[in-house]
């Protein structure tokens, strides 16, 4: 069986300004496991080649299906953006490896920390850790009102923060201000965003707290061939691990921002 | 009955697709994906003779047609490559070249001695054509007497077929292989990628964080065509063709030029079953435009 598949677009709409839902219905969805895992989906406009990586917002097996949020950021996103329901997009995954979900222990708090469009890959780990049992706080940031979606999804799973930089909606600050604002207590914590944020939030925890993040870099062949997407992990050698392949996520303290 | 086998100094082939050099690894990944005894070969990734970081992130940039790579030779070391990589591809009924490369022409003759040792590489390509570091690589290419001598003290050092890949960044690639195969190449690989650049609107920067890049995919098959083709007039070793193959059609194209087997790069990251799907394409593109082996189709825009 191939992990290449031409899958069906159920749905693929604006749900914030420059932000897209879009949802994907395959035989290759019950391949999904974990959250956090990507898929590399192609794209046929004017000259683009690169698969781009997308990583897995919800899994729904019963239907098969699968969402992606994006946003349009460059020609191969604007590109997807234009594509209806009923068209087909080649999907490639699921790829990497997601969040390890048994690191949290029975009445064990989750801390999820999403900066903008890191977001996604946190909602389906949400949903799995609630039906769980474990507690789940949320924290979002965002740049402004307009920019913040998800909110009330996340609340079906857990309490939920909100932080904007301009404070036009919820905290006035980042995610880490909002944190230490709240003064609140978890034991692990997950995260995925800009590589700002996930800096500051491995400076802040990376000692004292056990904890998952997740990485964003240009890829090419999404499985560890090309050595496109490598990050430092320090130590011995080899000096680096792929993102594709031994990540997205990695132990908070496991590799060098 | 379509005959896909080709003969090459030191490779038989069951079919002439072999995955290129940088795109597929030691092999491990794209073996959860098929089954690699299907291949013609393999060209594993380039060795040095020490363990290599290769360069800083971004290492990749998209282009129109193509894709720009900086990866820069990142290896675990000729040492760990033998003792980890090669036992690993002994399991498969699969002829391994090993892509060779070095800073200086006693590095690149101490790796090629090693790996040459060893009885799962069946022959070298030599990498004087990498654009992305900053000593060796593609200084070995770009001048022919450099390249000559280098292909010499490797055939000297290594008991195996050698073959040279050229770079296109120079001007008269002809002289290049004219030279090379002087100097005793059993093949030529050609091309490597194309040196290229491209600039972020937003940052003012370039997109690679080492500036510059190699151009591949389809954008440089017409480069690579007509590089074969001049080639292929003036010397007598085969050449195994790469440069932007996306499909059978596309091989057939390599093999007219005067390509005996080819390279797949670039095409691997689109469809990771771009290999498999050509080789089973390949009879019905080669009976379609009447030929029965691909021996029959090698260098026929000549005749």
């Amino acid at each position: 069986m191939k992990l290449t598949e031409d899958m069906l677009v159920m749905k693929n709409e604006e749900i914030a300004p420059g932000i897209y839902e879009l949802v994907l219905k395959g035989e290759n969805v019950r391949l999904m496991k974990e959250a956090g895992q990507f898929v590399n989906i192609q794209l046929e406009g004017k000259g683009l080649v690169l698969r781009r990586p997308f990583s897995i917002c919800e899994i729904n097996l019963p239907e098969k299906e699968f969402k992606v949020i994006y946003r349009v950021q460059g020609e191969g996103t604007g590109y997807l953006a234009g594509i209806e329901a009923g068209e087909r997009l080649n999907v490639f995954g699921p790829l990497g490896r997601g969040f390890p979900e048994p690191a949290l222990k029975e009445g064990e708090t989750a801390l999820l920390i999403g900066g903008g469009i890191g977001t996604p890959p946190l909602y389906e780990l949400a949903r799995r850790l609630h039906g769980r049992g474990n507690k789940v706080i949320t924290v979002l940031g965002f740049q402004d009102k307009d920019g913040v979606f998800y909110e009330g999804e996340f609340s079906q799973f857990s309490e939920v923060h909100v932080a904007t930089m301009d404070g036009s909606y919820g905290y006035k600050g980042n995610v880490l201000e909002l944190i230490g604002h709240l003064q609140l207590d978890f034991d692990v914590l997950y995260a995925c965003g800009p590589m700002a944020m996930l800096k500051a939030i491995q400076e802040a925890y990376a000692k004292e707290k056990r904890g998952y993040i997740s990485l964003e870099e240009r890829m090419a062949c999404g499985i560890g061939a090309c050595y496109g997407c490598v990050c430092d992990k320090g130590g011995e050698l080899p000096y680096q691990k792929r993102v594709c392949k031994e990540g997205p996520v990695f132990a908070l303290n496991e590799v060098i921002l | 009955m379509i005959d896909l086998s080709v003969k090459l100094p030191g490779l038989q082939l069951k079919n002439p697709v072999i995955p290129a050099s940088g795109c597929f690894g030691f092999g491990e990944e794209f073996a959860e994906l098929y089954d690699l005894n299907q291949l013609g070969a393999i060209t594993i990734k380039a060795a040095t003779l020490e363990p290599r970081t290769g360069n800083p992130t971004p290492r990749i940039a998209e282009t129109y047609g193509g894709i720009l790579n900086a990866i820069g030779l990142q290896n675990p070391g000729v040492e760990a490559i033998i003792r980890e990589k090669l036992p690993w591809l002994e399991q498969f009924d699969l002829p391994v070249i090993a892509n060779v490369a070095g800073d200086t022409v006693e590095e690149y003759v101490e790796v090629s001695r090693r790996l040459a040792e060893n009885k799962v590489i069946k022959a070298l390509e030599l990498n004087i054509s990498c654009p992305n570091v900053e000593k060796g690589g593609m200084a070995f290419g770009t001048d022919a007497e450099t390249a000559a001598e280098l292909t010499a003290e490797v055939k000297k050092a290594a008991g195996k077929p050698v073959y040279v890949k050229l770079s296109p960044n120079v001007t008269d690639i002809v002289r290049i292989a004219r030279a090379v195969e002087e100097a005793g190449a059993d093949g030529l690989s050609m091309i490597n990628t194309l040196l290229g650049m491209r600039i972020d609107l937003k940052t003012g920067k370039t997109i690679l964080a080492n500036g510059t890049g190699g151009l591949s995919g389809p954008a440089i098959k017409p480069v690579a065509i007509r590089m074969i083709y001049q080639v292929y007039k003036e010397v007598k070793i085969p050449i195994i063709g790469m440069g932007g193959i996306q499909d059978a059609r596309d091989v057939l194209e390599f093999l007219y030029a005067g390509a005996s087997a080819v390279g797949i790069g670039t095409a691997n990251f689109i469809n990771p079953y771009v290999c498999p799907d050509i080789i089973r394409d390949l009879p019905g593109v080669l009976a379609e435009h009447g030929f029965s082996s691909i021996r029959e189709a090698i260098g026929f825009a000549h005749r």
